[in-house]
């Protein structure tokens, strides 16, 4: 019995532990995933640089988290304000923007609270705290969810305030999206989920376009000297790919169902 | 195995459950040989008191003494439980338990386990699952279970409760043999006749006292007490 | 158009009804295509709940066995004890795993965060009191026939527990079924300790998780189905090697 369970420790710690070649590991955003863009970048960045980048998928709250922590080599996030502050604080190496995408409102196609009408965001904030209509938020601490909040503050209104509508459901993009396709809520979703979900329902697209809905990615390496084990040399090449000019053009080129998801914007370190 | 474990010697021995006295205070000797018949009525306290005897049952107040090492002591003991006790597994199997926990390795137990099987005739069923035989198969196999292990010294109890008259027979013989063997026997039993046929001493219990203690055939010639003529007599005794 | 209350969404049902069966279509042609991602998770699958039920399996039988028979002072509060952490919730573990492998954890230098050591650690975790509270159910009643005789033959602790767990195989083996089941649909730990990492540490549940976030609801019931099949399939493979060993009522 002792040496079923030693042999069964043994072959999973030798397994575990047997690292392919040149792997580093990147936390990204689930909206960053969910957009597809992921399955196309990560194969081209194998075959030009030999780097097995492996992802983890979590919130931004949580990206963050394990950068700080030296979990993940570098993150991918969008969340100006704690991006800048993770850089402050010395967790991250420099913030270097790479893309960026944008926000969209989505709704029920009829639009009762008419927030199609409104000509920017803070008019559809208005228009949707008038309606009092089901609003499926992130609640998640993630960069969308940060981003509606910023939203909300900009428009004058305390979200904290807002009755029974407002709900907050702690879940990603897709499970959000979910949620809102079944209770025929509006919500705000990164662009490139809303295209790539499948589960629309009766939803659709309402409102987009105000310069405030700009969704800015970036790239943050996790500072080498908190962490010995940190892959910097890796995080520096992946970054050095993610800047260049293949990136550009995979990105640019992106589309979904004939749209165009991502704009490239990658410029020198900050 | 040179020296014997006999005799055993119980002082003001008190079992008890929970603060209530099951049996005793007893004083007995159970010398070096014979073959001693527990008797009395149901619930008098016979299992308890092999029990005790056999350790089992913990002593509450007095002393049960044998002679030599504690190890000793337990290892040159088997006792047949009054419902048979089977272990999941075939005849064979069962056979082969006790001397398995010796170390004796399979190939050598083989040889007695199947003498074992063949005397008690469970010899065609020695790959059967010990929990499909019936009542009496069980109880011989109990018994060549416990014998196997060559004890010094056999507890039963009630071994031939569930046997039809052939198979008492049979294993009167078969204790009769191990008594000649050398063993020291302490078999409880119901079954006057058999008790006639076996005791060369008896130990008569009533109400959890030992009520009376000698010779077989002074106690069946002549009991010394009024309820043990009750008994003998086939008389219901309280 | 929403339906009123208390009236049959019809055309909500209708579409319930097309995502089940598109989802037995999706489990139907990605067995038929052998699709390599999918093998590919799937053994991960196998190979994490195989380990973790091994190395739960040799903690928890015999431990569950050893509370059986083993009279001491606290073995109520231990048996107490036991049945509460049954009923662990998975993501407090996988949490408490995280917070131990990470790389500011304790255990952080191992480097093992993210990688299916740490799903097994996870699992193990989770499964080891369920697995051991049955064992020690149906090993308790073992040992109220055999106390009895095993006392009387003289044997040592080891030698009772060894008897207990070798009479008692089946009823064993029912509950390190029961921990495999846990752990094969487990969820919530392995996707905070291994990261659902694509070809590292991605796993059915997981990947059920991930296509369910992409609104992918047909995939995601295909992958199920598969799941669902790989715990039968396990289930009547461990039951049928253990039947030939012998043809017997235990
Ligand atoms: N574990 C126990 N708990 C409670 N009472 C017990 C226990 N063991 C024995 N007794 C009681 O002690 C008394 C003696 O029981 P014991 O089994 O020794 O009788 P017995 O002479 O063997 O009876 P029988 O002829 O029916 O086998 C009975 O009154 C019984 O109820
Ligand atoms: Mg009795």
């Amino acid at each position: 019995m002792m040496r079923i369970v030693l042999s069964a420790i043994l072959l999973v710690f030798a397994w575990g532990s047997a690292s392919r070649a040149e792997q580093m590991k990147l936390a990204v955003t689930t909206s960053f995933h969910n957009s597809g863009l992921a399955d196309i970048l990560l194969p081209a960045i194998l075959r030009d640089t030999g780097l097995d980048v492996q992802l983890l998928v979590v919130g931004t709250g949580q990206a963050l988290r394990l950068g700080r922590a030296g979990d993940v080599d570098a993150i991918l996030v969008h969340s100006r304000a704690d991006e800048v502050e993770f850089v402050a604080r010395g967790y991250g190496t420099y913030r270097r923007e790479i893309m960026y995408n944008d926000f969209v409102f989505v709704g029920p196609a009829s639009d009762p609270a008419a927030i199609g009408a409104a000509k920017n965001a803070t008019q559809v904030m208005h228009a949707l705290a008038l309606a009092k209509l089901p609003f499926v938020s992130r609640g998640d601490d993630s960069g969308t969810h940060k981003k509606e909040l910023s939203l909300w503050r900009a428009a004058g209104l305390d979200h904290t305030e807002f009755g029974a509508w407002y709900r907050a459901v702690g879940a990603g993009m897709g499970a959000a999206l979910n949620t809102g396709s079944a209770m025929n809520a509006y919500l705000l979703s990164d662009r490139a989920s809303w295209q790539n979900f499948r589960n629309k329902g009766d939803l659709a697209i309402l409102s987009a376009g105000d310069p405030a809905l700009i969704n800015q990615y970036a790239y943050i390496p996790v500072n080498p000297d908190l962490h010995g084990h940190i892959k910097a040399n890796r995080a520096a090449r992946l970054e050095i790919w993610l800047t260049s000019d293949s990136a550009k053009t995979l990105i640019n080129d992106y589309k979904i169902s004939g749209m165009t998801m991502f704009t490239f914007n990658a410029r020198s370190a900050d | 195995m040179v020296d014997t474990i006999l005799p055993l010697v119980l002082t003001g021995a008190v079992a008890k459950r929970r603060g209530k006295r099951l049996i005793g205070p007893i004083d007995a000797e159970i010398g070096p040989v014979g073959f001693t018949i527990v008797m009395g009525p149901n619930g008098s306290g016979k299992t308890t008191l092999l029990r005790l005897m056999h350790g089992l049952q913990r002593l509450a107040e007095g002393t049960v003494d044998w002679q030599g090492t504690q190890i000793d002591v337990q290892k040159r003991q088997a006792y047949v439980f009054q419902n048979p006790i089977m272990l999941r597994r075939s005849v064979k199997e069962n056979l082969s338990y006790p001397l398995s926990l010796r170390g004796v390795s399979k190939s050598s137990a083989t040889k007695t386990v199947n003498d074992w099987a063949g005397r008690i005739h469970l010899d065609r069923a020695l790959e059967q699952d010990a929990m499909m035989l019936s009542g009496g198969e069980k109880q011989k196999l109990a018994l060549a279970r416990a014998l196997i292990q060559k004890p010094d010294v056999l507890f039963l109890d009630e071994p031939c409760a569930n046997l039809d008259g052939r198979a008492t027979r049979e294993i009167e013989e078969l204790l009769l043999e191990t008594s000649r063997a050398g063993t020291r026997i302490v078999m409880a039993t119901h079954d006057m006749g058999q008790a006639r046929r076996l005791a060369t001493d008896v130990m008569f219990m009533l109400q959890g006292n030992l009520h009376e203690f000698g010779a077989a055939k002074q106690f069946f010639a002549q009991p010394e007490t009024p309820q043990a003529r009750a008994f003998l007599n086939g008389d219901i005794i309280e | 158009m929403s339906p009123k209350p208390g009236q049959v969404d019809r055309a909500g049902l209708v579409h319930a009804m097309s995502d089940i069966f598109e989802g037995l279509k999706a489990a139907f042609w990605l067995l038929v295509a052998l699709d390599r991602d999918l093998v590919e998770i799937t053994l991960r699958s196998l190979q994490v709940s195989l380990s973790a039920l091994v190395i739960a399996s040799a903690i928890g039988l015999p431990f569950g066995t050893w509370l059986a028979i083993r009279r001491f002072r606290h073995r109520r509060t231990a048996i107490a004890v036991m049945n509460a952490l049954m009923g662990l919730p998975p993501v407090v573990v996988g949490l408490v795993v995280y917070m131990l492998f990470s790389r500011t954890g304790p255990f952080g230098v191992f480097g093992l965060l993210f990688t299916p050591a740490a799903m097994i650690i996870a699992q193990v975790i989770i499964i080891t009191p369920l697995i051991a509270s049955i064992a020690h159910q149906s090993m308790r009643e073992l040992w109220a026939d055999y106390h009895d005789l095993l006392i009387s033959l003289n044997t040592g602790h080891w030698q009772r527990i060894r008897t207990l767990m070798w009479d008692g195989r089946r009823a064993l083996l029912t509950a390190s079924l029961a921990g495999f089941g846990r752990a094969i649909g487990e969820v919530g730990a392995i996707m905070i300790v291994g990261g659902n990492i694509d070809h590292a540490t991605r796993v059915l549940t997981t990947a059920i998780a991930l296509e369910t976030g992409k609104g992918d609801f047909a995939l995601a019931l295909g992958l199920g189905c598969v799941l669902i099949g790989l715990a039968i399939v396990v289930n009547l493979a461990i039951h049928r090697l253990s039947r030939t060993e012998r043809d017997g009522r235990w």
